[in-house]
């Protein structure tokens, strides 16, 4: 078995499982934000019109709730969405709910691993689709709806077929000014939207393994954006140091068996891989960064999950360290003990130096919903995840994906910028 | 299960245009309904009627794991969406939550129905009959898990 068939069978009591096998799986961890958090809310009043028991959890030590989508309140709604949350947390014993301003707060696919709140080989299941990024430590880590979500958090499992998984090998290490980002926008752009749909994606190979854990973070979560049910990657020493740092000893990380069994190997050679973007409008529609060069921004956006991670943000702090930014240029680190820790290390002072706006972690406007949303064709290049039409906001903006390098870059020219052809 | 299209000849169609982001703070269903499609076709509500039927192809619903999206469609009328194939997430919220049915329907039947013909789907018997054409078609059997949920009633009535 595969390392996400081994953590299902353990999950589901099962000596071994096999793809298409459909199985219930005991979930270790779940999460809901303040998008999911009122939809699953909205789903208990209807199951309690249905006579259906929505008195307690069952275990709400092992579920957590995050504040990232439209925070700080964006308007009256949005407000009333973070009111219920915090009713829902104390009326069910939820302790660990990450307030909007209350210690540590930010983008919950951030705090599951700067919190170490989801550990390696476990079930991991949680109201938004890019809960594929925890992957990244070794768990099974999948995105629900609502009303799959409050099933898990009445009754602790959940339904899964056992998916099929597709294995990409980095050989070798990934040159200086590429970065995992240009790695998973190259796959995407290989296989398409729905190349991984309902299948596993597993990482490995030497140019993997050399990455940071953020970097590993950013391809595990963009296996969403190829249809993926969960992204995952073998723990190693990187990910044991990390979780020890935050105290996180007791668990039981899992590997493959030698004889694992994949659908299908793709093998890349690092050195071969360029800063890459995806273009206007599908995260498969790639192109090398020097091919687009042409193109004329309004707006740089350093943000979200995918691309505002500490490591992300030092790579903007790279480039952006003596340098003045020539379109609208915000940076808003994905959490508030990142956005401290770039203090301490003087990104901030260099992004507000360079002209930068800096704001608060949120989800913001990557999914469109407030804090630097696209006006009617705006075109911005951004280093979160997703463009669909609207995506960012104006259904007739235009958002280029990019690593946080060719973001910085392009911020610094004005133009889609090869970060190795900055003067 | 009778109906009209509306077809929308088009791969990944989206829950960021069936759904935009910007309502995701939304959780009245009937208020989410008039916003089902906005960013693909603005006049949807307004000529949506109930128990039509949408028909797209490859990958729909694809992105983000909103439940509002098979919420605003089923809302506007729609029960059941024809695809070549569906996403993940939207297909599973879709069939636990009790919303529309998400039917694989093969190439041949997508590029035959047009927009407005009148369906009559029997999930029984996987057949699907063009009442404006005449002409029957074989929807992909749904597999036995999703049957047996479907059947039941979405996922809180299911025993497994």
């Amino acid at each position: 078995m595969n390392i996400t068939e081994k953590i299902l069978a353990r999950a589901s009591k099962n000596e071994s499982v096999e793809p298409d096998e459909v199985i219930f799986v005991n979930v270790d961890k779940a999460m809901l934000h303040d998008v999911s958090g009122p939809g699953v809310i909205k789903v208990f009043e209807k199951l309690q019109k249905q006579g259906i028991s929505v008195d307690k959890l069952w275990d709400p030590s092992k579920v957590w709730v995050a504040e990232d989508h439209f925070v700080p309140s964006a308007e009256k709604v949005s407000a009333e969405n973070i009111v219920k949350l915090s009713n829902f947390t104390k009326n069910y014993g939820i302790e660990k709910h990450f307030k909007y301003g209350m210690g540590q707060y930010g983008i919950c696919h951030t705090l599951s691993h700067e919190e170490a709140l989801v550990l390696p080989g476990e079930v991991y299941v949680a109201g938004d689709s890019h809960t594929n990024t925890t992957g990244a430590l070794g768990a099974f880590a999948c995105g629900l709806g609502h009303t799959d979500m409050a099933y898990v958090l009445l009754n602790g499992k959940i339904w899964f077929k056992v998916p099929e998984t597709l294995y990409f090998k980095l050989n070798g290490k990934l040159p200086d000014h590429v970065m995992a980002k240009d790695f998973i926008l190259r796959i995407i752009g290989d296989i398409g939207t729905d190349g991984a749909a309902y299948k596993a994606m597993q990482f490995g190979g030497t140019g993997v393994y050399e990455m940071s854990i953020d970097e590993r973070l950013t391809l595990t979560n963009m296996t969403t954006e190829a249809g993926a049910k969960n992204g995952i990657i073998e723990p190693d020493q990187k990910i044991t140091d990390h979780l020890a740092e935050r105290g996180a000893t007791n668990y039981t990380a899992l590997k493959g068996d030698s004889n694992a069994q994949f659908a299908k190997i793709f093998e890349y050679e690092a050195s071969e891989m360029e800063p890459t973007v995806a273009k206007p409008f599908s995260p498969q529609n790639v192109s090398v960064v020097r091919e687009t060069s042409s193109i004329e921004l309004d707006k740089a956006y350093i943000g979200s999950c995918t691309g505002a991670k500490f490591e992300d943000l030092k790579a903007v702090a790279k480039i952006l360290k003596g340098r003045k930014v020539k379109i609208r240029t915000e940076i808003l680190p994905a959490a508030i003990s990142i956005y401290k820790k770039a203090l301490e290390n003087g990104f901030i002072k260099i992004f507000l130096d360079a002209g930068a706006m800096v704001g608060p972690p949120t989800c913001g406007a990557c999914c469109g919903a407030h804090m630097g949303v696209l006006a009617k064709d705006e075109i911005c290049i951004s280093t979160t995840n997703r463009n669909f039409p609207g995506r960012m906001g104006h259904v007739e903006s235009q958002t280029y994906l990019a690593s946080p390098l060719v973001a910085a870059a392009s911020a610094v020219t004005g133009k889609i910028t090869d970060p190795r052809d900055l003067n | 299960m009778k109906g009209n299209v509306i077809k929308y000849e088009q791969d990944n169609i989206d829950t960021d245009v069936i759904l935009p982001g910007t309502y995701l703070k939304i959780h009245d269903y009937a208020e989410l309904a008039t916003h089902a499609m906005e960013g693909l076709d603005p006049d949807f509500h307004s000529k949506v009627k109930e128990g039509d039927f949408i028909v797209a192809g490859r990958n729909f619903g694809c992105g983000s794991s909103r439940e509002h999206a098979p919420i605003a469609l089923t809302h506007s009328g729609i029960k059941a969406v024809l695809a070549l194939s569906f996403a993940r997430i939207f297909y599973r919220n879709a069939v636990d939550g009790a919303f529309l049915l998400p039917i694989e329907i093969d190439e041949n039947a997508y590029k035959d129905i047009s927009n407005g013909d009148e369906l009559e789907i029997n999930v029984a018997t996987n057949e699907i009959n063009n009442h404006t054409t005449n002409k029957k078609y074989q929807m992909k059997p749904f597999s036995e898990i999703i049957g047996k949920i479907i059947a039941a009633g979405g996922l809180f009535k299911f025993k497994p």
